[in-house]
């Protein structure tokens, strides 16, 4: 067993909470002993983009600060909101200056820096290996076309990207790893709409037309992300006339396919195969 | 001999300009109109101004980039940053004008959410309206 710490963060306990269930059971399968910080809060969501505004990356590290506790080195994040945030709070408290500051409103404690924040994608790829879960693949994917959607927290501002933000290949290798078909599609790198599903509904009904309507050109039978904002918002701003491509979170596709047992995914990996009949 | 030639910024920058390069760390002079980031924007469709052209009021100190919607519409998706050939990341830009605009009270229409939504919708949604 190898630990690992792991910042679960609000959506994968409340609205996302059967992606947590699956995803788990699955890491402790590949050999994982999952270390849940003890009291983490709120990553904040959306990292602030303003050079005078230290106090709302307090949040962040104090997660940070909570890793280190553990004696841990790395922190795994399955939601791609809560990567964003942890990441770029890590990288800008590099500065010793901003460090020190921010250390003020956590006194006594202090973070010493150096903690590093990855994503449930890149522990596949970097730490599980696509030969390994080829390997450990239990109920294969038997060429279900799944076309991955990144949107934008994993690939984008360039320093944070997981991946080549023009031309990512880390989930399709996912997908084809877990005996599925990746489907490439013109719109699986361009924002979703995110929180402006709360503002503006209308917007993010036109990006969630598009975004559907292009991987179902493409062939794809459902859909896999990274993020549960994006999971809503695929799921819950449909407009009307809007293929019915079943998206799956990307641990869940995993769960299935290493033989977790769990109705949600397996009513959508069902639905997506009534599309495909490619599942038997 | 032809006498040297000298190009610079000072004297023509707009304090506006400046304040809203203080708060982004974005240098908007270093925008050239390519239009690049206009062009792949998923939201320009959506927005009062396109992205280059905030810019441009920036550049041109012109305050009036603070009452528009466009930076309202900003997703903060980081499109434009990636494919800006001067590595402008107008996503820290619209987030300047944004901040600046609450804090001058110049803020958008009030949003009632109409059912309950994930927190992660809602603390991204009012984060970008708390200054
Ligand atoms: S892509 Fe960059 S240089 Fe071109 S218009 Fe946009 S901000 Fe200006
Ligand atoms: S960050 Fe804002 S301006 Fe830039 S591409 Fe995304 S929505 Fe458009």
């Amino acid at each position: 067993m190898k630990t690992i710490a792991y910042f679960p963060g609000c959506a994968l306990k409340d609205q996302a909470r059967a992606d947590e269930t699956g995803t788990l059971g699955a890491l402790a399968r590949l050999g994982y002993e999952i270390r849940e910080i003890p009291r983490w809060n709120c990553c904040g969501t959306v990292f602030s983009l303003v050079q005078d505004d230290l106090m709302r990356h307090v949040g962040p590290v104090r997660n940070l600060l909570r890793v280190q506790a553990m004696e841990e080195e790395k922190v795994l994040t399955l939601c791609a909101m809560c990567y964003g945030t942890l990441a770029r709070s890590a990288h800008f408290v590099e500065d010793p200056e901003r460090l020190r500051r921010i250390n003020a409103f956590l006194d006594p404690d202090a973070y010493q820096g150096g903690v590093e924040v990855i994503h449930l994608l890149t522990l596949l790829r970097d730490e599980v290996g696509y030969e390994r879960l080829a390997a450990e693949t239990r109920r294969p994917l038997n060429g279900l076309r799944v076309a991955p959607y990144y949107g934008c927290v994993l690939l984008r501002p360039r320093p944070f990207a997981v991946d080549d933000p023009d031309s990512p290949a880390a989930m399709e290798r996912v997908v084809e790893a877990l005996g599925g078909t990746a489907v490439p599609f013109p719109e699986r790198t361009e924002c979703c709409g995110t929180h402006l599903t709360v503002t503006r509904k209308d917007v993010v009904e036109e990006r969630v037309g598009r975004i559907l309507r292009s991987a179902r050109g493409g062939g794809a039978d459902a859909l896999v992300v990274t993020c549960p904002l994006c999971h809503f918002n695929l799921e819950e701003r449909r407009p009307a006339g809007t293929p019915d491509l079943p998206v799956l979170y990307l641990g869940q596709l995993l769960a299935w396919a290493m033989g977790e047992d769990d109705p949600g995914v397996a009513s959508l990996v069902g639905r997506a195969a009534v599309s495909s009949e490619a599942v038997r | 001999m032809a006498s040297e030639l000298r190009l610079s910024r000072a004297g023509l920058e707009a304090p506006f300009a400046r304040r809203v390069e203080e708060l982004s760390g974005e240098n908007p002079y270093a925008c050239y109109q390519c239009g690049k980031c206009s062009a792949g924007c998923p939201f320009a469709d959506h927005m009062d101004a396109l992205p280059n052209q905030v810019l441009r009021l920036v550049q041109l100190g012109d305050e009036s980039a603070l009452s528009l919607s466009a930076p309202w519409v900003c997703a903060s998706c980081h499109a434009c940053g990636v494919r800006c050939p001067k590595g402008v990341d107008i996503a820290r830009t619209m987030e300047a004008l944004r901040v600046l605009a609450l804090r001058k009270g110049i803020t958008p229409a009030p949003v009632r959410p109409d059912r309950p939504y994930p927190q992660i919708a809602l603390i991204g949604a009012y984060r970008k309206l708390t200054p």
